[in-house]
């Protein structure tokens, strides 16, 4: 055996990846550990936020210096991302399937490179940029539109009817995020859906199906499992998005959404939205409780990652992710 | 047969099929009709905002030009590819090479989950480390590396595929001429795969270009051209104007969101055509969606 300089070389160097995910873990937990011995288990279903006297002299609160009064607690966030991302998903996972099934089965091979570019395209489009288009052109749309609509349409169910307000909200955020997620869903599952043996697809014709039944019974149940992994992937997508979010979702701050018209605020656009208030605090416990919602924000996309790489099974299949 | 053989039956299926196709043909025009009312918002307001100005000023307040940010945009995105190209670069040629043993696997499954990881996170992470702990402060160096970070998953993948797509024959070629491992890797295979390589390359500069909220907590924001320190000076860039001065009230910043937002676009746009045309080139292989 001889010393192969090279390949260690390579290997250190490749173990900058491994060690990147353990960084921000270990770094994020250690700056946030006394928020979480400060916070408790109160951080997760406490629903106001307050920084407390920022003018008093701090004084020691289980264990740690901070200001008088001050209390953290993110319950309202935590739920403005579970509403969000799972309304975006309502919305995105049936149009992601008509999508891809589109794109895979339902076109020419020169149509599907120029339509599959306007999925990459959506794919490509920076957040900021779907914020700003939310700002000047959805939340109008949501406030005059889509709002009453909805609210004429559904308006019977409780969480469809009462103020519709300026346009900024969980339904604003929701369609943003839905948007920004179709394309990787989409595109997911169409890259599944092309490698779908043909002796598949053959014998469902030979059995008189039509070509949409043969999407539809043959082709969509072999690839239930990358479904259900894009659409794992897309929520860890949903559940981090922060700019887009920020920009249309009016940031709400300690109350809950009444109606689905209702300003909301995700951990993500908190984290954003708060710094400059939180730097003003002279104990750093809110800037750490801030870092406690970034290491939660953390753990949740790694365990969604984790799950939804190993249903989509990208390991062996690079060119399908 | 069970069932006796009725006509109708295979008229209602013909239908069903037919209004499944305009189902998914609708869902298509549904994302498509947004995407392109983004592209239409962005041009029309954006080049209507164009002036030379724009390219010759320095943000001064909510008016002025964007050169402080155009400027600061390409030295944040040139940073951030002084560190992530190397590293995703050999990176990539390790999982393609050698990559079959347990620990590759391990790394091609974390290079996953990594690009999965928010934005946000990474940029506070930075912010931990680098802005408040190495007591950089807002700084185009803490910038750079947040974006590197979140850059390395995409480029060591998209090199990876490069390097698999070579033929084994042509390395075994250069093995039984007696050539070493490095001298097969960076002489026979580094040429063929380097098409696939910049394509990774342009990928990343793409989700540079727009990335907002890491660069909130590392860049910071500045109205004056970057003085070329690394440390200890925040850096202005175009991505911060899009969201910071749509928020203002006035006409001016509004204008200048909106220009912002174009150049960034418009470079974004320009490299995705880039980047299908070279993938077309080749099989297509394009991991991970952002």
């Amino acid at each position: 055996m001889t010393l192969r300089p090279f390949r260690i070389a390579l290997v250190l160097i490749t173990s900058l990846i491994p060690l990147a995910l353990l960084a921000i873990l270990v770094f994020l937990g250690r700056y946030s550990w006394p928020a979480i011995t400060f916070n408790g288990w109160h951080f997760l279903w406490g629903h106001t936020w307050n920084l407390g006297n920022l003018y008093a002299d701090p004084i020691m609160q289980r264990g740690q210096l901070a200001p008088i009064g001050a209390n953290y607690g993110i319950l309202v966030f935590i739920v403005g991302t579970l509403l969000t991302s799972a309304i975006a998903l309502l919305i995105a996972i049936p149009v992601s399937l008509g999508v891809a099934i589109f794109l895979a089965e339902g076109l020419g091979s020169n149509l599907k490179i120029i339509l599959s570019f306007v999925v990459e395209l959506l794919a490509a489009v920076p957040s900021v940029v779907y914020g700003l288009w939310g700002y000047a052109v959805l939340t109008p749309l949501v406030a005059r539109v889509i709002g009453p609509g909805l609210r004429s349409t559904l308006g019977f169910l409780p969480f469809f009817s009462g103020p519709i307000g300026s346009g900024y909200g969980l339904l604003a955020a929701s369609i943003v995020l839905a948007l920004m997620v179709v394309p990787i869903i989409a595109a997911t599952v169409r890259d599944a859906l092309s490698q779908v043996p043909p002796e598949m697809k053959e014998a469902a014709y030979a059995l008189g199906a039509t070509h949409f039944e043969v999407v539809r019974r043959a082709m969509l149940p072999t690839v239930r499992g990358n479904i259900i992994g894009a659409c794992i992937l897309g929520l860890g997508r949903a559940l981090g998005e922060t700019m887009a979010v920020l920009m249309v979702s009016g940031g709400a701050l300690n109350y809950f959404p009444s109606n689905i018209y209702s300003p909301i605020t995700t951990m993500a656009s908190f984290i954003v939205s708060q710094l400059d208030s939180a730097m003003q605090d002279p104990t750093g416990m809110a800037v750490r409780s801030l870092a406690e919602i970034a290491l939660i924000l953390f753990i949740i996309a790694v365990i969604t990652n984790v799950i939804a790489r190993l249903l989509t099974g990208t390991s062996r299949n690079v060119s399908s992710v | 047969m069970s069932r006796p053989f009725k006509p109708s039956r295979i008229v209602r299926r013909k239908w069903l099929s037919a209004f499944g196709w305009v189902l998914s043909a609708g869902a298509f025009l549904l994302v498509a009709t947004p995407l392109l009312d983004i592209l239409y918002t962005v041009f029309h307001k954006g080049l209507s905002a164009l002036s030379f100005n724009l390219f010759t000023k320095v943000t001064n307040g909510i008016s002025g030009g964007l050169l402080n940010a155009i400027t600061g945009t390409l030295a944040l995105v040139s940073g951030a590819l002084v560190f992530a190209a190397p590293v995703g670069i050999l990176a990539g040629i390790y999982l393609s090479e050698f990559g079959g043993t347990r620990f590759g696997q391990a790394v091609r499954f974390l290079d996953d989950v990594l690009t999965g990881v928010p934005s946000i996170v990474l940029g506070y992470f930075s912010y931990v480390t680098l802005v408040i702990g190495l007591g950089w402060q807002f700084s185009v160096l803490a910038g750079s590396i947040t974006l590197a970070i979140m850059v390395v998953p995409y480029i060591a993948r998209f090199t990876e595929i490069a390097f698999l797509q070579v033929p084994n024959s042509l390395r075994e070629a250069g093995y039984a001429l007696g050539l070493r491992e490095l001298t097969v890797i960076t002489r026979i295979a580094l040429p063929l795969a380097l098409p696939g390589i910049l394509t990774g390359v342009l990928f990343a500069i793409a989700i540079s270009l727009g990335e907002t909220a890491p660069l909130i907590y590392t860049a910071g924001w500045s109205n004056f051209l970057w003085n070329g320190r690394l440390i200890h000076e925040p850096i202005g860039y175009l991505t911060y104007v899009v969201w910071s001065f749509i928020n203002q009230p006035f006409r001016s910043a509004h204008a200048l969101a909106f220009a912002a937002a174009f150049l960034v676009i418009l470079m974004v746009l320009v490299i995705n055509v880039g980047l299908t045309i070279l993938l077309k080139r080749g099989r297509p292989a394009r991991p991970g969606q952002r």
